[in-house]
């Protein structure tokens, strides 16, 4: 099973990194506000069913993919693969 | 007849790049300094260790976050928790608090730029086994060089902390954007220290300052404490 991981810095946590491309893209024109950067994880999980995948990555994201200090993180799965 | 040397590790992960000027500033102030290669699973006999500098793992993921899981992290948990003195710098620092030695995590600068410059930091406590050679309230200057040097932690963590006194080190100015200007914290139990300044580019006159040797001769004084106690 393929699985996908959002890991986004937490509301409220400053994101220089979000900041710097928002005053970039304003300076190409664009009108935006709230540029947030964050991470994205492309994994294949070996399970059968979605659960024990979710519960698996769930695991992944507490012990490495993210840290909850200052990251959330989102887990879709996608039962044939990547799109 | 002398005493003997402090045995002190300086753990080298892939990326480590301040592994040997740590332990030549060891060196100088009369330890007995060894180089410990990450994937070892246990510790030789040392009185110390230091998780030296520089960019373990390519800063993949987090920085810190994947030289957490090297074989000889856990011989390093297992070290601190039987009390044995760790102290972080940089890198190293970043590797403690991602393996939850210590508190809090690094960031990216605020300014987004890589800081590599002196600065000057406070010594809020010297009553700890790596500031004992100072007096509260004196000033060092250790240069910085770091992009990910914002120590953060959560309002009510950073309030405990600070009401537990377990902030060691504090620039004297803004300098990473780091809550409160932490530069260095300690652990609850006062045997595991990280800082994000270099004390081992200061040891000596020639480098511009030999105030990072208040630090490393405090560990080294501490570690040699513990040498003599087990003779």
């Amino acid at each position: 099973m393929r699985a996908t991981v959002l890991v986004r810095p937490k509301e409220g946590i400053l994101d220089p990194q979000g900041e710097a491309v928002e005053a970039s893209l304003r300076q190409l024109g664009f009108s935006v506000g709230q540029a947030r950067i964050g991470r994205l994880v492309e994994l294949d999980v070996d399970a059968d069913d979605p659960d024990a995948a979710r519960s698996e990555v769930e695991r992944m994201c507490g012990q490495l993919l993210a840290n909850p200090l200052i990251e959330s993180y989102e887990i879709e799965l996608h039962e044939n693969g990547p799109a | 007849m002398t005493s003997p040397q402090p045995r002190i590790g300086v753990l080298q992960f892939p990326g480590s790049n301040d592994d040997h000027d740590a332990a030549w500033a060891l060196a100088a102030l009369d330890a007995d300094a060894v180089l410990v290669w990450h994937a070892e699973t246990e510790l030789p006999d040392l009185d110390a260790v230091v998780l030296p500098g520089g960019f373990s793992y390519g800063d993949y993921l987090r920085c810190g976050a994947i030289a957490r899981f090297s074989p000889a992290m856990s011989a390093v948990k297992e070290f601190a928790r039987d009390g044995g003195l760790v102290l972080g710098i940089c890198n190293g620092f970043q590797i403690l608090c991602e393996a939850g030695l210590l508190p809090g995590v690094l960031r990216p600068n605020e300014s987004l730029a890589f800081t590599c410059r002196d600065v000057c930091v406070q010594v809020e406590r010297a009553n700890t086994p790596f500031t004992a050679r100072c007096t509260p309230g004196q000033e060092l200057v250790i240069p910085v060089k770091n992009g990910e040097g914002c120590w953060f932690a959560p309002d009510d963590l950073v309030e405990k902390l600070e009401a537990d006194n377990q902030i060691v080190l504090r620039y004297t100015e803004p300098v990473n954007g780091s809550v409160n200007d932490v530069a260095g914290v300690i652990n609850e139990q006062g045997n595991v220290l990280g800082l994000m300044p270099h004390p081992e580019h200061a040891v000596d006159p020639l480098l511009g300052s030999a105030d990072g040797a208040f630090i490393l001769a405090s560990l080294v004084d501490a570690a040699h404490a513990r040498t003599l106690a087990t003779v």
